[in-house]
């Protein structure tokens, strides 16, 4: 019996598992897919938002510039690849000006410092790449940019050492009050074996997924608009420079709108569109939004080379009817934390705290955990001083074989990450936490070694390993095999 | 009459050959293009190449090919006589995989040494 | 402790010792392949001793060994070798000529510097090392286009390879990728990696090229593709992958002359595997860090007559160069810059001559539409003997009778006749020393014409 079941293991999630684990709790950290952070929290624009978009009277507003300074604190204490690189949000005529000043009162409403709206040619002296069309853009200088798939993954991996349980490959299928506690039933991907989770508190972190966990114990209250944003990463090599900030146009009801920012990893991101789909899960692309956004960001960088594009992704956001973030207490012990759309990523460490005196209010008891052990520190040899490396490498080898060779990333850091808390199960497991086949070969020379070192240290047969996802395996079998042949 | 892409140079003639006329070839470029084309008609032959178990740690596969080429038609029953092998190092360039293919002088061996 | 192999035997020294060993080299060759091997084997023909080869993989050879099929060395051996068979010729060469090798070693940047050049390299056993050189030959090869180098829409599900990806696999590795394949792209690669998934029993549904004409070698469609019926579309292109966690269906569609798919003509292919060879691009990541002028047209440096980069003392060879479609042009143009570097080295005690070099004058190679590069791209002519090669590749096909003119202002200073020319075929020409020697202008403009 959990003490409390967070059902979905986004940055929502993680955020959650972390602050309980401060706490003397049981607590299931439970996740359908097989790795963290699976979702739209791996799938976004990986931006530290400033809290000028939101309305204040909204959750979202209120949570926004708390969250912002969480975030930076967070990647600090959990060594998360982080850049504060301040943004832009720039106007292209009059009528844009008078929203950016609706911005900057909307933005000290929420509690942001240091906002300022430039004239073009000002604008243009730091970004120097951008349309001479724009007229006045909004500078925030605290906004930036962070590597979302890890800041979830450290909250959570603080949280296993804590002793939070992470449950992945489980999919709560049917949920149900049993006079002082909840009954989970749940499928466990792949196996498609069934399994029973009993915990007295549930909080429903399952993003896209939320309004059907809500609906199991609650009337329904909101409904998930899913929708999908593609973007294209440019190699920051070959593109030269772009930008130095985030440049975001004039927001819209549809959403921010296409962004220009640059990655921690030295790369630029462009996108995302906003489609609402059907199907929650299709993070396809397609080639008219590809267009589209391509259209949409050359006016505002005109020269962008988006020939420099090293690969094209999706996303799916939990937008939905209810127009901001839902966090109710929905049902006896249950704690709504849904429907968490831009800015979910920012506002996450402050959402969860809400959730954690929520549960206080609940009747909880809150016993601070005697021997938490917070931290985290990640080796990357890019960042070893140059002075500091021979000494380094002779001391730990496996520093010196570098696998990746696009981002330079060797064989010592894979293995570091397969020994954290959440080893990796997949290629793109390990891609999230060491940054393999992130760079210019998107993994065409590295993706076969990382597949032979996940076997080697994980103890499994090659054959089943896959590039992500449950059942997205590389390779059918072997060569001379007779079995393995369709002809 | 059959229809081939000479592949003797990078021109790629369009060659036709005609069974019946004792193998007369046209659209030919130059006189090499008579003689692939006849012999492309006649009997094809063609090089295999591919790669057999090797018991080590390092090497999974050693890479082998036809030391001769063999006919086209065989081409598919030779790859199937490969499954059955597994080499056990050293290996050498040029080792004899497998013997004399069906009865004739073609042997497959292997392409690269494998030492442990 | 470090690995030092010298002599194919292996000198086991102390790390310090290793970096002082590593620091008395006349050359370092970045890359094992056969633009390096090449290259240091002619530089230490041509009086060099004291050379380094840094190859990244555990063996030398580079993408040689995994290229298993035959068809090498033609033109340069004379008979038709395999991929390793054609590595190993050079290999056993480097037995007893005192080149130093050092595997599964990266280098990480160049520092150029008029005392030498300064490497920062790195591998397992030599642990994280700073070497000085006085040359450098850059070999570093070339990658391959990705997926999201060509935007490919669909899903993200597993089963999309590079087509080099997928032969390491295969070949080396001994792992089947897919059971039912379609190739996008017709580059040499895709095709033979057609015929290895076809002999190795998997389906080959078609091969999808979206220029009107093929990628690869003529040799390579007849007998990868048309030898196993696979059907190659041309003027077409996948248009949409489909599955969530394995490729399922595939969507092509052929296009027009825009290359924008044409509605109505979507063909659908059930298939697990997508695999691309979609083009190749020199890996010139540590020329950039060093500083060395580019090509933008090749993805190069660009180049003098001997290979020698805008950096002198640093020469570059083989893919990283330009991509080449025969490994035996590598071969001679490696070889060609293996020299260099060793004329660069020992005329380096000539301090005089250097300083005149430093001044020289040259020809600019500069092409009109219809061609799409040249190599070299600088002639100094004082520096030629005889003749230099000149390697170019035409925009698109002729299938009629050309003349490629060099003309200097309105002066042909040279013509050659080619019977057939496509841009997926090499070209080269050898322009004289004495044809150079009348230029009067500091360019000479390259074009194809029709014959009058």
């Amino acid at each position: 019996m959990f003490d409390v079941a967070i059902i979905g293991a986004g940055v929502v999630g993680c955020a959650v598992a972390y602050e309980l684990s401060q706490y003397e709790l049981r607590v299931a950290l439970i996740e359908k897919e097989n790795d963290v952070a699976m979702g739209a929290s791996r799938a976004n624009t990986a931006i530290i938002h400033g809290g000028y978009d939101p309305e204040p009277h909204t959750m979202m507003g209120k949570l926004n510039v708390e969250g912002m300074h969480r975030c930076f604190e967070l990647c600090e204490e959990l060594d998360v690849e982080h850049k504060k690189t301040g943004s832009w949000v720039v106007a292209f005529d009059e009528e844009q000006r008078v929203t950016l000043q609706m911005l900057l009162v909307q933005g000290i409403a929420n509690g942001c410092e240091g906002l300022d709206i430039l004239e073009g040619d000002v604008v243009r002296l730091q970004e120097p790449n951008l349309s001479d069309e724009i007229v006045a853009a909004l500078w925030v200088p605290e906004s930036g940019v962070l590597n979302p798939w890890e800041f979830a993954l450290a909250m959570a991996e603080v949280a296993v050492r804590n002793g939070v349980i992470f449950m992945p490959n489980t999919d709560v299928r049917d949920l149900s009050w049993r006079e002082d506690h909840y009954e989970m039933g749940a499928r466990v991907v792949c196996s498609g074996d069934e399994t029973t989770i009993r915990a007295r508190h549930v909080i429903n972190a399952a993003g896209v997924e939320s309004d059907r966990i809500h609906n199991m114990v609650a009337p329904p209250a909101f409904e998930i608009v899913p929708t999908r944003g593609e973007y294209y990463i440019l190699d920051g090599t070959a593109a030269g420079h772009v930008v130095r900030s985030v440049v975001f146009p004039c927001p819209t009801r549809a959403g921010k709108g296409v962004t220009i920012s640059p990655t921690i990893h030295g790369d630029y991101l462009v996108g995302p569109n906003a489609e609402v789909i059907d199907d929650r899960t299709d993070t396809s692309v397609t080639r008219s939004a590809l267009l589209d956004i391509a259209d949409k960001a050359r006016r505002v960088v005109p020269d962008l080379d988006l020939r420099t594009s090293i690969r094209n992704f999706a996303g799916v956001r939990s937008n939905s009817t209810y127009g901001d973030f839902f966090i109710e207490k929905s049902a006896t012990n249950f704690i709504d934390l849904a429907a968490i759309k831009s800015p979910g990523l920012t506002c996450a460490p402050a959402i969860a705290r809400v959730a954690r005196k929520m549960l206080c209010e609940e009747g909880i008891p809150m016993e601070r955990r005697v021997l938490w052990r917070g931290g985290r520190r990640v080796i990357r040899f890019k960042e070893i001083p140059e002075e500091e490396r021979a000494a380094f490498v002779r001391a730990h080898p496996l520093y010196g074989r570098v696998i990746c060779r696009c981002e330079t990333i060797t064989e010592g850091e894979i293995v570091a990450a397969m020994k954290r808390e959440i080893p990796p199960v997949s290629i793109d497991g390990v891609k999230r936490r060491a940054g393999t086949g992130m760079g210019r070969c998107q993994g065409g020379f590295c993706g076969p070694r990382v597949l032979e070192i996940i076997a080697r240290e994980s103890g499994r047969d090659p054959l089943c390993i896959e590039e992500d996802g449950c059942g997205s395996f590389m390779l059918i079998g072997e060569t001379k095999d007779p079995t393995c042949r369709e002809i | 009459m059959k229809e081939y892409i000479c592949i003797i140079c990078p021109r790629g003639c369009h060659l036709t050959v005609d069974e019946e006329n004792d193998y007369a070839v046209t659209g030919n470029g130059c006189l090499r293009g008579v003689a692939y084309g006849r012999e492309e008609a006649m009997h094809p032959t063609r090089v295999v190449t591919s790669s057999v178990r090797v018991r080590s740690e390092k090497y999974p596969r050693c890479p082998v090919k036809t030391d001769l080429a063999i006919a086209k038609s065989d081409v598919a029953k030779a790859m199937l006589l490969l499954d059955g092998v597994e080499l056990v190092p050293p290996v050498h360039r040029g080792d004899i995989v497998i013997a004399s293919l069906f009865c004739g002088e073609a042997n497959f061996v292997a392409t690269r040494d494998i030492d442990e | 402790m470090s690995v030092v192999e010298t002599n194919g035997k292996q000198t086991v020294l102390d790390g310090m010792v290793a970096i002082e060993m590593l620091d008395k080299y006349e050359l370092i060759v970045i890359g094992g392949g056969p633009a390096g091997l090449s290259a240091a084997l002619s530089a230490r023909e041509h009086g060099l001793k004291r050379i380094l080869i840094v190859e990244r993989d555990v063996d030398l050879g580079g993408i040689l060994n995994q290229c298993i099929h035959n068809g090498f060395g033609l033109h340069y051996f004379g008979e038709e070798l395999t991929g390793p068979e054609y590595a190993a010729k050079f290999v056993d060469r480097l037995e007893g000529q005192s080149i130093d090798v050092l595997c599964d070693a990266m280098v990480l940047e160049i520092i150029p510097g008029e005392d030498g050049h300064v490497l920062r390299l790195m591998s397992m056993e030599a642990g994280y090392c700073t070497v000085r050189s006085r040359a450098i030959v850059l070999a570093m090869g070339c990658r391959e286009r990705t997926r999201g180098a060509i935007q490919i829409p669909g899903t993200r599900a597993a089963g999309i390879f590079t087509a080099g990806t997928a032969q390491r696999y295969v070949n080396i590795e001994g792992y089947m990728v897919g059971r039912r394949v379609i190739i996008l792209g017709s580059g040499d690669i895709g095709l033979i990696m057609a015929r290895r998934m076809v002999l190795e029993g998997a389906k080959v549904l078609a091969c999808v090229e979206i220029m009107p004409y093929p990628g690869g070698l003529a040799r390579n469609i007849v007998q990868c593709l048309q030898d196993f019926d696979v059907p190659l579309y041309l003027s077409h292109t996948i248009t949409k992958i489909e599955g969530k966690e394995r490729v399922e269906k595939v969507t092509v569609q052929e296009v027009n002359d825009r290359f924008e798919p044409i509605e109505g003509t979507e063909k659908v292919f059930d298939v697990d595997t997508v695999l691309l060879s979609v083009g190749l691009i020199p890996e010139n990541e540590l020329s950039h860090v060093a500083g060395v002028e580019m090509d933008a047209k090749t993805s190069g440096p660009i180049v003098f007559e001997n290979g020698e980069t805008s950096i002198p003392g640093i020469f570059a060879c083989g893919n990283v160069l330009h991509v080449h479609d025969l490994v035996d042009f590598v071969t001679t143009e490696s070889e060609g810059a293996g020299r260099a570097a060793a004329e660069y080295v020992l005329r380096q005690e000539d301090t005089t001559h250097v300083r005149m070099c430093e001044n020289e004058s040259y020809i600019s190679l500069v092409i009109d539409e219809s061609v799409a590069y040249t190599v070299p791209q600088r002639i100094r002519v004082l520096r030629i003997d005889d003749g230099v090669r000149v390697f170019f590749r035409v925009k698109a096909p002729h299938k009629t009778p050309k003349r490629i003119v060099f003309r200097d202002g309105e002066r042909i200073v040279a013509s050659f006749r080619r019977p057939y020319m496509t841009p997926g075929e090499m070209e080269h020409v050898t322009l004289q020393r004495a044809e150079l020697d009348n230029v009067s202008g500091n360019e000479l403009l390259i074009s194809v014409e029709e014959i009058r």
